[in-house]
């Protein structure tokens, strides 16, 4: 009898335990307004679910079972753009390509125009060319916000666009016109100039939409082959058709799509302190030093088939345009309408919270080579020279302010 | 969980009777097996329990797992020949496996030959890590993501006990299939022995050369039982239909461990593990070369002896400390220092009615921290059951 009553005893403790309020024992939720990654709110469930499934195809590790490489950067889209966030220097991308004059190769033939670092077992890594004679590295971007920004009106973006500086406050904001892909079907946000259209993605500006993203990043950085990107990489030393084993495309549209719809999902970056003095006073000094000309925070999508994206206000702190950054940015290399120096005004969103994926530390610019938001300010030249004056001329309390406020985006 | 709790009940009253008590190899210090000679003796043991865990205030709610139903079969042949077997049912039929079925030859008192599907003797655990001898319900990290617990696998060695000095030594000395290339390249992303286990290493080596593995302890009644063992070998496919693919890759696995009883009311029960792995760089750095972990357990028998009804009762509290680096060293290009390592403690109380059955309530808190190194925290409860039978 004792024995039953010891377990009557412990069935009824390990009950009482349950109903009583465990939560409290247990790791808290850091808040919302503390993270990057989330989906955005009030999806219905339907898209939850669709989230949830993006997400889990966002985490997965490919093996060289489900066609990773056989020449590759990282085994899965989490490896760099952890929670959503930067990535750190570990994980920089070199890209290469021959210089000759102001002409480009890309080396297609040849594995460019991305390096792939890595490979599976028994197969030898790429070797970067001995033609090519320019090479820059890119950190991962943040991921998140990227429905919103997939989601702008063309007009919005050109809205702001004054390449002969017209205005004459020494910023002259290009649009990044590309020819789009073979299977590239214009949206009413879309618009035209002699068969090219204005791309918005990559930290030159290089991609039209999301999906030539997520495709180019599957098969370059992964070796994932897909319908958009079709032919799998290989190592040009080993020999032309030296692929895996496994049939391409190595996913199927389904999984695709499911990633892209993530990405859209994906909630902005939340803002914090918003309302704290310095906060608002270094909001007021970052307008006043002119910052807000490229860093610009009024933004509006059209309408999406999404509720939740659809016209709806945001502030990714950036204009999607290219700018020549001067000299101390200038990469050396070109990549679709982009000069080597310049660049797509990089979203300043998330920007206070990307020590949280990359742990701990601050990494900013297209290379990580800043650890402070002072520091990436001081590398701005060319159009932003004036803005990085002003800001170097601030008093050490009113900078302060200014990184507070960029710190609370 | 109810029949769960039914067979235990059931074989707890057979059990009561019985004599658990006898010294042997930890594979053979089971209820089911009663003496050393006799007809074929048929048992098992189950484990179930409740999770209910939270990673940053995330949590998948109550849930409840049948974690494991193992049947033994074991028959003293002669008295020089015995045959041991185990079959594991996990999470149901989800994963079925022969994990032991080997056949013991004893030559001499202290020298004995031993081949078929054989637990691996690599630290402690992975030999002695039935369910119903544990106070926790989880098994320690660095025996699983270390030392490839439960690891068995087909191949033949010799084993023994020896006395000297009022202390017993036991060693052991085994030829393996061996480990296979999953060990990178799997689904977790990194440098996983466990990945590179595979049920077709037991009908086939991947490369042709056996793995070894040797482990030797040694017991003083009052200083306690301290062991030392390696495993190793190549774990690659580098020869194929006669020609080079690949260069031979090694993998060396040591281990330490040491346990011990202080005034027959406090155990403590460690060990440490380290992995060294001739990983291909072309894998890329998240694969680590270098691994190690340990575990350290402190029980504390708070009453055990007779209660109530009950001969043979114990009741313990214990506590667990854990660690596992599974990609130590630095990044090549930032040289700043690899995470991916996991903290782990947790703690509890588990009553023992008999020797070989238990019944525990655990609260487990991990720090995981991914390769560039953020944290994430997974805390829980857990309660759960297990016995022979």
């Amino acid at each position: 009898m004792v024995y039953f009553r010891t377990i009557n005893a412990w069935v009824g403790l390990a009950l009482l335990l349950a109903l009583s309020s465990c939560e409290k024992f247990l790791p808290p939720d850091p808040g919302g307004e503390n993270v990057l990654e989330g989906p955005l709110d009030g999806l219905t469930p339907s898209q939850n679910n669709q989230f949830l499934k993006g997400d889990a195809l966002f985490s997965k590790i490919y093996t060289p079972q489900e066609g990773l490489g056989p020449i590759f950067i990282q085994n899965s889209c989490v490896g760099c753009h952890t929670v959503g966030g930067k990535g750190i220097p570990a994980n920089l991308v070199t890209r290469f390509a021959f210089k000759n004059g102001n002409n480009y190769d890309y080396l297609l033939e040849e594995g460019g125009p991305q390096h792939q670092t890595n490979a599976i077992s028994n197969y030898s890594t790429e070797l970067i060319p001995e033609k090519a004679n320019v090479f820059t590295k890119r950190l991962p971007p943040a991921v998140t916000g990227f429905g919103y920004i997939a989601a702008i009106h063309d007009s919005l973006i050109l809205s702001w666009e004054d390449s002969s500086d017209t205005n004459s406050d020494g910023i002259s904001g290009r649009a990044s016109y590309v020819i789009p892909r073979n299977n590239f079907t214009p949206q009413l946000i879309h618009i035209e100039r002699d068969g090219k259209y204005l791309a918005r993605f990559g930290k030159k500006a290089s991609k039209i939409r999301l999906i030539d993203q997520v495709a180019f990043a599957l098969k370059e950085d992964i070796g994932i082959t897909n319908d958009f990107e079709p032919y799998d990489l290989y190592n040009y030393k080993t020999g032309v058709q030296s692929v895996d084993a496994i049939a391409d495309p190595e996913v199927t549209s389904a999984v695709l799509q499911n990633l892209v719809f993530y990405l859209r999902t994906l909630k902005s970056p939340p803002r914090r302190n918003e309302n704290d003095p310095d906060v608002l006073a270094g909001e007021q000094l970052f307008s006043a030093i002119g910052c807000i000309s490229c860093h610009r925070p009024s933004f509006k999508t059209a309408k999406s088939d999404i509720e939740q994206l659809s016209e709806k206000e945001f502030a990714p702190y950036s204009d999607f345009l290219l700018h020549d950054m001067g000299a101390g940015l200038d990469d050396g290399f070109t990549e679709g309408a982009a000069t080597s120096f310049e660049w797509r005004t990089a979203p300043l969103w998330g920007i206070g919270l990307a020590s949280s994926s990359q742990g701990g530390k601050k990494y900013f610019l297209h290379d990580g080579r800043a650890s402070s938001i002072e520091e990436a300010v001081s590398y701005h030249g060319g159009e932003a020279a004036s803005r990085k004056n002003a800001f170097l001329k601030l008093s050490p309390e009113d900078k302060e302010k200014v990184v507070k406020f960029v710190e609370s985006l | 969980m109810l029949y769960l709790l039914l067979l235990i009940i059931y074989s707890s009253s057979v059990f009561a009777q019985g004599d658990t008590s006898i010294a042997r190899e930890a594979i053979y210090n089971r209820p089911f097996i009663g003496g050393n000679t006799g007809n074929m003796a048929s048992g098992g043991y189950a484990e179930g329990n409740t999770n209910y865990f939270a990673t940053d205030g995330v949590s998948e709610g109550f849930s409840m797992e049948l974690r494991r139903f193992n049947l033994f079969l074991y028959s003293p042949v002669t008295s020089h020949i015995k045959f041991l077997s185990e079959l594991e049912f996990e999470h149901g039929t989800e994963e079925i496996n022969i994990e032991t079925a080997m056949i013991d030859f004893r030559i001499f008192p202290d020298f004995s030959f031993r081949g078929g599907i054989l637990l691996t003797p690599v630290g402690d655990f992975n030999i002695n890590h039935d369910s119903p001898k544990w106070d926790m319900i989880n098994r320690p990290l660095a025996a699983t993501d270390i030392v490839p617990s439960t690891l068995s696998e087909v191949g033949f060695g010799i084993f023994g006990n020896l006395f000297p000095w009022n202390a017993r030594i036991t060693y052991y000395l085994y030829l393996l299939n061996g480990l296979g290339e999953n060990v990178i390249h799997n689904e977790e992303g990194k440098t996983l022995l466990r990945a590179g286990k595979s049920g077709e290493m037991l009908g086939e080596d991947n490369n042709g050369v056996p793995m070894g593995n040797a482990r030797i302890s040694i017991n003083f009644p009052l200083l306690g039982e301290l062991g030392i063992s390696w495993y190793g070998g190549a774990y690659n496919t580098f020869k194929k239909d006669g020609l080079d693919i690949d260069k031979k890759r090694n993998l060396h696995l040591g281990s330490l461990y040491y346990q011990r009883e202080f005034f027959q009311r406090v155990t403590l029960n460690g060990e440490v593990s380290r992995v060294w792995i001739d990983v291909p760089a072309e894998a890329g750095e998240n694969y680590g070369n270098r691994q190690w972990g340990y575990f350290l357990d402190m029980i504390f028998a708070v009453k055990k002896g007779k209660m109530g009804r009950l001969e043979n009762a114990r009741l313990n509290i214990f506590m667990r400390s854990e660690f596992v680096d599974f990609n130590e060293g630095k990044f090549i290009l930032s040289r700043e220092h690899k995470f991916d390592e996991l903290y782990a403690l947790s703690g509890g109380i588990s009553f023992f009615p008999i020797p070989g059955t238990v019944l525990r309530m655990n609260y487990r808190w991990h720090w995981e921290y991914d390769l560039p190194g953020n944290l994430s925290r997974t805390g829980g409860f857990q309660v759960g059951l297990a016995s022979y039978f």
